[in-house]
């Protein structure tokens, strides 16, 4: 009986159902995100880059920073509410001793300073993208976005949109130990 | 109270559809007339209580209830009536509830006007509705209830996304459901033909209006999107391949293939399998289309924000109702009678051609819709399909239909003279050369693709026109015979002539609207003046104006055609303090054959603004086309033959092979 | 001073596509920019074209890609160059690749499934009961006329 070519539009159904359900699983509570996308720079190294610092501070910020240790590269506006609401979590971190860099996207040289003094400094050192063409060469496309870079200068992870505990407890701090670990 | 009324007669109405479901289905199988009259009060039960259930959320929302959570979610005393009303579909519950408003409608109208079937068959179409209805009263109770309550409830709501605060766009969704939701009453007839294990011409014809009805409301409710997306979005565009654009085509693409089909069937007793899986397949369509819009694993402007558990319970559905069908299908198909026999090249086999082309489109537009999810389902990367690869594909392989179209109106049932047809459309042959040349000349691109494209609009707009005076006797019959046949001409004749006719009006449209386009940007200062598609625009200024819920940007711009004023245009830049959100109102200038059509940028420090100017010619005909398509339907509907003088089944269906009347 | 602040917001907002001061000079370049600006999605708006979408990102996108042809780089290195940045959900047009090629050959391929299906049917149909018939006599001939006079269809 199953022979038939009638039963065909059934298979068909029936297996597009269950990929529907395994989606369906995938983006359920705690799972995938579908509205970010991934990195198209992952193991890749850092693009090149040489910023100038935002006003008020000493050091910029080029590609070859980069290439000390592991870190985490923050792009950040202060213009840019989420970046608020992510601001405390990267305080946290910098007071845990994780080395914080920032790259200042497409700011007002007094504001990038204004925010950090209102809500604290996390970074090490920040590079002012004031043309916002070197968070391109990142692949920036939705801010704040969080970059985590190894001691080789290679892009392991990025995370798009403010970081909360959960992204901290669940993906950095497992991928960072993993990383340390070699 | 009234919210407590309306969720009270959800219940009932569930009540009901369950009955509706159970009972007449018993009845039919176990062939007692008493059961089986349990179909029509029960669907006009159901359709009550949820008519009633309808009343009390339109006003909820009409009296700014805020105790309502829906009410507040998407609702703003400052909102004009109408928009409070229509607010009422403009999200997840109360659309669903809308959609089953209409699935109970058409049970009820089959139970009215319904009594040329045979009991039996409308105890089973009654009872499949009533299970669907079911289905889908029990998604909205346990998921989706829109009467909510909110305690405490806040004293003024979110309002409503301004993008929908638009005449066009009240009017979208309804018309869209009556289309997708219509598209199950095929599907019933189908499933109840599949269990009585008959399909033969007599179900065609009573399957005939009711397609119809679908296929037309269908039509209307995606040409409406487009043309509200046109003149709202600001740039233009009006169609682009969106997911769920996509959800809505792809119903229609079926329903158009299923109205030849089930021609076929009726005329010939032929293409049964076929014709029962694609009224299946077009319901199951739409089941797809709500699955795909309201579970979130799209993300689209069009989407309802909506989750995944939701999106659980209409997989469900979706797999019950179309995969229930199509077993049913698989099972009992192959014993449905072989029918009229014909050569490749006739009618039917033109019709097959149309099927062949308009299923293939709907497979690929699906699978293009669907691919990225399913990539990322298996994890093999992400990709974006987009209207590129749509263009692309779906364009092709309308342009064998189109040609075909003219072609096979032309053909004889059973065996056509294809050299025959083609030599009396050698006029429409002609003028198309003709115009493919003329757009070649003037064409400063010289875009064979786009003088094809007009060759195509000419080849079916005059090739219907030159088969419709065929038939009636021009130009060698005498005035009075032409007279005479015009008059007693079919309607369905009317019907498909004019909406052939329309296709060729649209493409023509789309084409020259593409094509021909005029864009000038620009900084204006007050007093400067921008030469386009013969008018001469002038920019006077700007300023503020306010409206009910909302504080604009105006300019004013004068149009004039060499020195007579022909018009003032006023586009905007809105702000809807409520809802805290922008948009972009183009100002229009149609004279239903081209459109001048400006829109206001921002402004520059130096007093002058960035203005963006069209000139679309051709573009009208775009919604000419889908209206004048949509009357087409609406024609065919108005043929007597459909109301009166439906054949009675003959008491053999042995003999029932050659229907009684042309 | 309302009505200033209340202008201001306008400076603010998002303006709208191709902005007058991105247009190239050069109109060939302009006309390639336009057509690549076509094929890249605003990966920050809702299935829209950077050419389309009002969007900062977009804007940006677009100013690079005419920064780069400019610079004198080909339709396929400007694209690339962004491809290399963002992936290819960047691209509307799917690129070929082996976990697309279901999708790209999918018209073709279900166009022949259906024309064989069909032929399929037509054999079968000319085995069972071939549609060739015995001409008619010419009595059967007349009488066909006859009935037919009026109606020539």
């Amino acid at each position: 009986m199953f022979k038939r070519v009638t039963f065909l539009p059934l298979v068909i159904v029936f297996a597009v159902s269950v990929l529907f359900a395994i989606y369906l699983w995938q983006i359920g509570p705690g799972g995938k995100d579908i509205s970010t996308l991934p990195s198209a720079m992952l193991d890749k190294p850092v693009p090149e880059f040489d910023l100038a610092p935002i006003e008020g501070r000493k050091l910029g910020l080029k590609s070859g920073d980069l290439k000390s240790g592991l870190s985490l590269v923050n792009v950040w506006a202060s213009w840019c509410p989420p970046c608020r609401v992510e601001h405390p979590f990267l305080m946290a971190l910098a007071e845990k001793g994780v080395t914080i860099y920032g790259i200042n996207y497409r700011d007002k040289p007094a504001d990038a300073l204004r925010f950090l003094r209102n809500l604290g400094d996390p970074y090490k050192q920040i590079g002012a993208d004031t043309t916002g063409r070197v968070s391109i060469d990142w692949g920036i496309y939705g801010y704040p976005e969080t970059f985590l870079v190894d001691h080789t200068g290679r892009i392991r992870y990025r995370h798009v949109g403010p970081i909360s505990s959960e992204v901290i407890e669940t993906v950095f701090n497992p991928l960072m130990e993993k990383i340390a670990k070699k | 109270m009234t919210p407590e009324i309306g969720h009270y007669a959800v219940a009932l109405a569930f009540i009901f559809s369950v009955a509706q479901g159970a009972i007449p289905l018993w009845g039919a199988y176990k062939n007692n007339p008493l059961l089986m009259n349990f179909a029509v009060p029960t669907a006009r039960f159901q359709f009550i209580f949820v008519l009633l259930a309808f009343v009390c959320l339109i006003i909820s929302f009409v009296e700014s209830d805020f105790s309502v959570a829906l009410v507040a979610q998407n609702s703003h005393t400052l909102k004009p009536l109408i928009y409070k009303i229509s607010g009422v579909w403009g999200n997840h519950e109360g659309s669903m509830l809308l959609w089953i408003l209409i699935l109970a409608l058409f049970g009820l109208l089959v139970g009215e006007f319904g009594n040329n079937l045979p009991p039996s068959l409308r105890a089973r179409v009654l009872s499949i509705q009533g299970l669907i209805g079911a289905g889908f009263i029990a998604f909205l109770l346990f998921t989706s209830n829109p009467f909510l309550r909110l305690d405490p409830s806040p004293l003024q709501g979110s309002g409503l996304n301004p993008l929908l605060q638009d005449p066009g766009l009240a009017f979208h969704p309804p018309f869209l459901y009556l289309g997708y939701v219509g598209f199950s009453m095929a599907f019933s007839f189908a499933i109840a033909a599949l269990i009585e294990g008959r399909v033969d011409p007599a179900w065609a014809r009573w399957v005939r209006p009711w397609t119809l009805v679908a296929w037309t409301s269908l039509t209307i409710g995606i040409a409406l999107g487009s043309w509200w997306a046109y003149y709202e979005l600001g740039w233009g565009g009006w169609w682009f391949w969106d997911p769920v654009e996509n959800a809505s085509f792809l119903p229609w693409l079926l329903g158009t293939a299923l109205l030849h089909s089930a021609l076929v069937l009726e005329k010939r007793d032929t293409l049964k399998s076929w014709t029962i899986l694609l009224s299946i397949l077009a319901f199951g369509a739409s089941l797809l289309g709500t699955f795909l819009v309201r579970s979130g694993v799209l993300t689209s402007v069009h989407t309802f924000a909506t989750d995944p558990e939701r999106g659980v319970f209409i997989l469900f559905l979706f797999l019950i109702v179309l995969g229930g069908g199509l077993l049913l299908y698989a099972i009992r198909a192959q014993s449905l009678k072989v029918g009229g026999l014909f050569a490749p090249i006739s009618r039917e086999g033109a019709l097959i051609l149309n099927n062949l082309f308009l299923a293939t489109s709907f497979a690929v537009v699906l699978l293009g819709t669907l691919y990225p999810l399913l990539l990322d389902a298996l994890d093999a990367g992400k990709v974006s399909v987009g209207a590129p690869f749509f263009n692309a594909t779906f364009v092709p392989l309308m342009v064998p239909l189109l040609i075909a179209c003219p072609i096979g109106a032309k053909m004889a049932w059973k065996r056509g003279d294809l050299s025959g047809a083609l030599s009396r459309l050698k006029a429409a042959f002609a003028a198309s050369l003709v115009v493919i040349i003329v757009s070649m000349l003037l064409d400063e691109n010289r875009s064979l693709l786009a003088a094809g494209s007009l060759g195509i609009a000419a080849w079916l707009m005059i090739g219907t026109t030159l088969d419709f005076l065929e038939k009636i006797g021009v130009p060698k019959r005498s005035v009075g015979e032409v007279f005479r046949r015009l008059v007693n001409l079919p309607r369905s004749a009317w019907g498909a002539a004019t909406a052939h006719f329309a296709l060729g009006v649209m493409v023509a449209g789309i084409t020259v609207s593409s094509v021909w386009q005029i864009e000038r940007i620009q900084i204006m200062r007050p007093g400067d003046k921008v030469e386009i598609g013969g008018y001469t625009v002038l920019f006077e200024g700007a300023g503020q104006v306010n409206g009910p819920n909302y504080k604009a940007l105006q300019g004013l711009f004068s149009v004039f055609k060499g020195k007579d004023k022909v018009t003032v245009l006023l586009p905007e830049k809105r702000n809807y303090p409520a809802e805290n959100s922008s948009t972009t109102e183009a100002a229009i200038h149609t004279n239903l054959y081209s459109d001048l059509y400006i829109v206001l940028g921002d402004a520059d420090e130096k007093g002058g603004w960035a203005t963006r100017i069209y000139f679309n010619p051709l573009v009208p005909w775009i919604w000419v086309g889908a209206v004048l398509m949509a009357a087409g339907g609406a024609l065919s509907l108005t043929d007597r033959r459909l109301r009166v003088g439906a054949p009675r089944r003959a008491v053999h269906p042995a003999n029932s092979a050659i229907p009684q009347e042309h | 001073m309302k009505t200033v602040i209340f202008l201001l917001f306008f400076l603010v907002t998002p303006a709208l596509a191709i902005q007058p001061d991105e247009i190239l000079e050069d109109k060939l370049l302009e006309e390639r920019a336009r057509v690549i600006s076509k094929e890249l999605r605003c990966l920050v708006c809702q299935n829209q074209s950077i050419d389309d979408s009002d969007a900062p990102l977009a804007r940006d996108l677009r100013v690079l890609v005419r920064e780069r042809l400019q610079a004198g780089e080909s339709d396929e290195k400007v694209i690339k160059f962004v491809v290399d940045r963002y992936g290819d959900f960047v691209l509307l047009r799917p690129p070929i690749k082996a976990s697309t090629l279901a999708l790209w050959l999918s018209p073709i391929a279900i166009l022949i499934v259906g024309v064989v299906i069909l032929l399929m049917r037509f054999r079968k149909q000319e085995k069972n009961m071939p549609v060739q018939v015995e001409p008619l006599s010419s009595e059967e001939t007349k009488k066909l006329e006859a009935a037919l006079g009026k109606d020539r269809r």
